[in-house]
């Protein structure tokens, strides 16, 4: 087939992608030119076009602090503490999913875990709230007193949120995980389960030798998911779920926190666009460097 | 005859299971109880699930205030509304023009899609461009278009599924019938892809119902207040909240009364309010967010 191609012919699909490339210009493209914001003294009077250019300066004042260090660092150690809960409880709960016979119960198990994950971070945090308030919480109120503990300041402590935002975080995120490995766990042949229960082998045994052995391209692809992602951390969680309480910075505060708190709280366009601009390029180089290591030992995987 | 094992596997599924299905409700009904709970109780013994005393007066003194959150509800459900209606016009029309990768420019434009994945300004760059350069600040523009009227993300599911799911036949016979391309789009092509318009819609859908990052960023109390959604408003308790516990020790020098913030109960049941339609819907919807979930899921 030798199909001319003629502007008539071709018009109305470039009249379709109008709209939608006219918002990817505004929302994203344009945005990325003000990465320039980083590298200059902003002047709001003169535009970012007319500023002063400053070179790394703002970077210098970022990484001199040590919120440079302890940002990056929460940002880091959190992403891989979620992606290792997460993973471990959602294989689980996805094979004993599979196994119920029933078909109304496992819908109702599902419909339950996933439901936390179409809520929003707001609505969570007066969850959240409602168990550790110091006031008025359950923990403190039903739990502490009856036992004759003392109360603890939970807003105010920072021992116990790694352990809090990780478990509120994979509360949230197991459902959506769960329903991932669910779908794998049915596509694999039921022939294989056959074939083992003839040779004798009990259910533990074939979770271990088939299951989890199968889940394996399916867990590195999330893997090398949340590898690009690395850098990014969910602002909602970290800003919300802390209700960011200043006690807390030091183990509850991530590289998107410290971008909105710089920019909102405190109007320093200079460090919190240099905090922006060090995410989002190291981020981009990461999602770049896993993807070609991907590709070269597993090209399966690759994400693009 | 069933096995021992059959019934030792069954037990202790249903038993993990319903744990972790528990688990994911109890926190919800802890919401929902303190809602009904007597503030007076509550700010003595705090929120509990067998409160001491009941009450609907929390719900009372939304009927009477429902002036406001009244407002934060219509406003969700207008942004919600028409904000997920755009998006799917804009998704579907974007993801049909690019599912035609013969066309020239078509490959660079669905490039420059899949780079916003890799690739973004950031916050700060973002915000500069919407207050600075198209000046949303305060409008209703500010909850409606930042970040959420296309992502990259649906436009591939929908692209996909026009390219893999839709016999090319169709389309071509419509042309040859003489149909125009939004002809043939509008009658052909969308009808026949319901499920995905139907599973991207309500992920739209419920990223404009969840959102407050927007309303936090581009709306302030005092101009941009008759913009807010019930998320805002949550969100806005939240933030006043946190000005009172940090200057409690300040708190008769500072403008803000005590009594004007909604009560212990009270803020429990504005949640309420703003999550009982996904609770109540979600049951009947639950198929297409578990399809946009694996399709997500697998790359693409």
């Amino acid at each position: 087939m030798n199909k001319k191609i003629s502007l008539k012919h071709v018009l109305p699909f470039y009249l379709m992608i109008l709209p939608g490339l006219f918002y990817l210009i505004i929302d994203k493209y344009i945005p990325m030119f003000g990465v320039m914001i980083a590298f200059k003294k902003l002047d709001f009077s003169k535009g970012i076009l007319g500023s002063s250019w400053c070179g790394l300066k703002n970077f210098e004042f970022l990484f001199r602090s040590r919120d440079a260090f302890i940002i990056t660092r929460n940002t880091i150690l959190y992403n891989i503490a979620f992606f290792a809960a997460g993973t471990v409880l959602s294989i689980a709960l996805a094979i004993m999913i599979n196994e119920i016979r029933s078909k109304k119960a496992s819908k109702l198990y599902q419909t339950a875990v996933l439901l936390p994950f179409l809520m929003s971070w707001v609505v969570i945090s007066y969850l959240v709230y409602a168990y550790l308030s110091a006031e008025t919480g359950l923990i403190n109120n039903s739990v502490l007193k009856s036992m004759g503990k003392e109360t603890v300041s939970w807003y105010q402590d920072k021992r116990y949120w790694p352990f809090i935002l990780i478990f509120v975080n994979t509360w949230k995120g197991i459902g959506y995980t769960m329903i991932i490995y669910l779908s794998s766990i049915v596509g694999i042949s039921q022939d294989y389960y056959e074939a083992a229960r003839l040779d004798g082998a009990g259910k533990w045994k074939q979770i271990k030798t088939i299951t989890l052995p199968l889940l394996k391209p399916t867990v590195l692809t999330l893997m090398i998911m949340s590898a690009g992602q690395i850098f990014r951390s969910d602002f909602g969680l970290f800003y919300q779920i802390p209700k960011n309480s200043g006690a807390l910075y030091e183990v509850t505060r991530t590289i998107d926190v410290y971008v909105y708190q710089a920019l909102m709280k405190n109007s320093d366009y200079g460090m919190s666009s240099a905090a922006s601009v060090y995410q989002a390029v190291v981020g981009f180089v990461l999602i770049l460097a896993v993807n070609k290591l991907v590709k070269k030992y597993n090209p399966e995987s690759a994400i693009f | 005859m069933k096995s021992k094992e059959f019934y030792t596997t069954q037990i202790l599924a249903h038993v993990f299971c319903a744990a972790a299905a528990l688990l994911a409700i109890l926190p919800f009904i802890l919401l929902i109880v303190s809602s009904f709970t007597d503030n007076a109780w509550a700010a003595e013994n705090g929120y509990s699930y067998f409160p001491g005393k009941f009450s609907l007066e929390a719900y009372q003194y939304i009927a009477v205030q429902w002036g406001q959150i009244g407002r934060a509800y219509m406003m969700t459900l207008l942004v919600t509304f028409l904000g997920t209606a755009v998006s799917i016009l804009i998704t579907t029309l974007f993801a049909y023009g690019i599912s035609h990768q013969e066309i020239p420019g078509m490959r660079f434009v669905s490039f420059l899609l899949i780079f916003t994945m890799l690739f973004n300004g950031g916050l700060v760059a973002t915000y500069y461009s919407y207050v600075r350069l198209y000046h949303i600040k305060n409008t209703i523009f500010a909850i409606l278009v930042p970040g959420l009227l296309m992502n990259a993300f649906n436009v591939i599911l929908v692209r996909n599924y026009f390219q893999f799911s839709i016999p090319v036949s169709l389309p071509e016979a419509a042309r040859i019938d003489g149909a125009s391309e939004f002809m043939t789009f509008r009658r052909i092509i969308f009808p026949l892809s319901k499920p995905i318009v139907a599973t991207v819609g309500l992920m739209s859908a419920l990223s404009y119902w969840n959102d407050w990052m927007n309303g936090m960023y581009y709306l302030t109390e005092r101009e941009g207040g008759k913009y807010y959604t019930i998320q805002v408003l949550l969100n806005n308790i939240n933030e006043n909240l946190q000005v009172l516990i940090q200057n409690a020790s300040r708190l008769s020098a500072s403008g803000i009364k005590v009594n004007q913030l909604p009560s212990v109960t009270v803020r429990m049941a504005i949640a309420v309010i703003g999550i009982l339609p996904i609770v109540v819907l979600y049951p009947f919807f639950q198929r297409y967010f578990v399809k946009g979930i694996t399709l997500g899921g697998v790359k693409e």
